[in-house]
């Protein structure tokens, strides 16, 4: 049994057969004439996705796959099938221009991903620029006001003298524990900032453009 | 879907489970996986399932549309206050450290908090939002979309 968990990755060999089930799940979604059975595949593809986020162990990632792409994408979906059917027009079968500029498109994005690292590579380029602040957390990083030096010179780690709690700041004089969201909402809060007012200004566009008056009789 | 006893029971059953869910996403967004993109699409899809099963109707009673407009507002307001306030107390813009300034770590926490609250609070009203307007284009008017408003 060991031999067999040595001969390959674990891993590796998990996410290959995800990696399978997504094509399957994917075709099964070009091919599907009903669109509501193509809405709940599209969930499932968003699922086994966070799977493979999950077990790349990009958990943040996973997490908002499973909340956007299975959660609320879905029930929007849905709410749109309600406008518009459940059966889709039947259309020509091939449009044989369009495979070609998708079959060429392919090819050369599959070229481009020949010169990238391999996966996990601790010599990739990504790892070796910024990475290193972020995971060490020194970026701006505050020392220590002058009586927590007090308490630590008299032996308490924290400043508010509790000793057993793992407080984040006893170790991290400027920066929280999950470095994702450090990164997201502190080291690069003003991109943060302006995504909500993205967020922000789609809402309204889709209010000036969809919005009925209200019904005269309430 | 009105008709649906064994849905209607379980979304009511559910959904203060789903709101939990979705603002411990939130508030424990510095510390474990999530945030509040994450968790304000969590308690956006609790009220699109009530909107769902019980109808727009339904979920415009109980979270009417001016009720989200506002909202929505309130969270880029939140975000970007937090920057005001903390430039307000000397230092630079977004910089969470002087809302404790003899904890750093913690002040950082408090700021990461407020500021996910910002964006969990956008991204729910904006979906609820989007939901409410599609939905509202059958069920406002079942038969022909409405007439487009000419000469405004």
């Amino acid at each position: 049994m060991t031999d067999m968990f040595n001969m390959f990755n674990f891993i590796e060999g998990l996410n290959a057969l995800l990696l399978i089930l997504i094509l399957i799940t994917a075709s099964a979604v070009l091919l599907l004439r009903n669109l509501f059975a193509a809405t709940i595949l599209l969930s499932l593809y968003s699922l086994l996705m966070a799977l493979v986020w999950l077990n790349l162990e990009a958990v943040d990632v996973a997490f908002t796959e499973a909340a956007v792409g299975a959660g609320i994408s879905t029930l929007l979906l849905i709410g749109t099938l309600l406008l518009v059917g459940f059966e889709e027009q039947p259309h020509p079968a091939v449009h044989w221009p369009a495979l070609l500029v998708a079959i060429v498109t392919a090819v050369a994005l599959g070229y481009g991903t020949l010169d990238m690292p391999a996966l996990g590579d601790p010599q990739a380029p990504a790892h070796l620029s910024l990475a290193p602040e972020y995971i060490a957390q020194t970026v701006r990083k505050q020392a220590p006001t002058s009586h927590q030096v007090a308490d630590e010179a008299d032996g308490h780690a924290d400043a508010s003298g509790d000793v057993s709690r793992d407080a984040p700041h006893n170790y991290f004089h400027g920066h929280v524990p999950n470095l994702v969201t450090s990164v997201i909402v502190s080291y690069r809060a003003y991109d943060t900032l302006f995504e909500v007012a993205v967020i922000f200004t789609a809402g309204m566009s889709l209010i000036l453009l969809l919005r009925q008056p209200e019904e005269p009789n309430e | 879907m009105k008709d649906q006893i064994i849905l209607r029971i379980m979304t009511t059953v559910m959904m203060p489970f789903i709101l939990v869910f979705g603002f411990y996403v939130i508030t424990h967004g510095e510390l474990g996986p999530g945030g509040g993109f994450q968790g304000g699409v969590v308690i956006a899809a609790a009220f699109i399932l009530y909107g769902l099963v019980y109808g727009t109707k339904e979920l415009q009673w109980i979270f009417p549309r001016r009720v989200s407009d506002t909202l929505a507002s309130c969270g880029v307001l939140l975000y970007a206050g937090a920057g005001v306030l903390s430039l307000l107390l000397g230092s630079h813009f977004l910089d969470y450290t002087p809302f404790k300034a003899w904890d750093p770590g913690g002040a950082e926490s408090w700021g990461m908090t407020l500021v996910e609250y910002g964006v969990g609070i956008t991204v729910a009203a904006v979906m609820l939002t989007i939901f409410n307007e599609i939905s509202g284009l059958t069920l406002g008017q079942p038969k022909q979309p409405k007439q487009p408003r000419s000469e405004v």
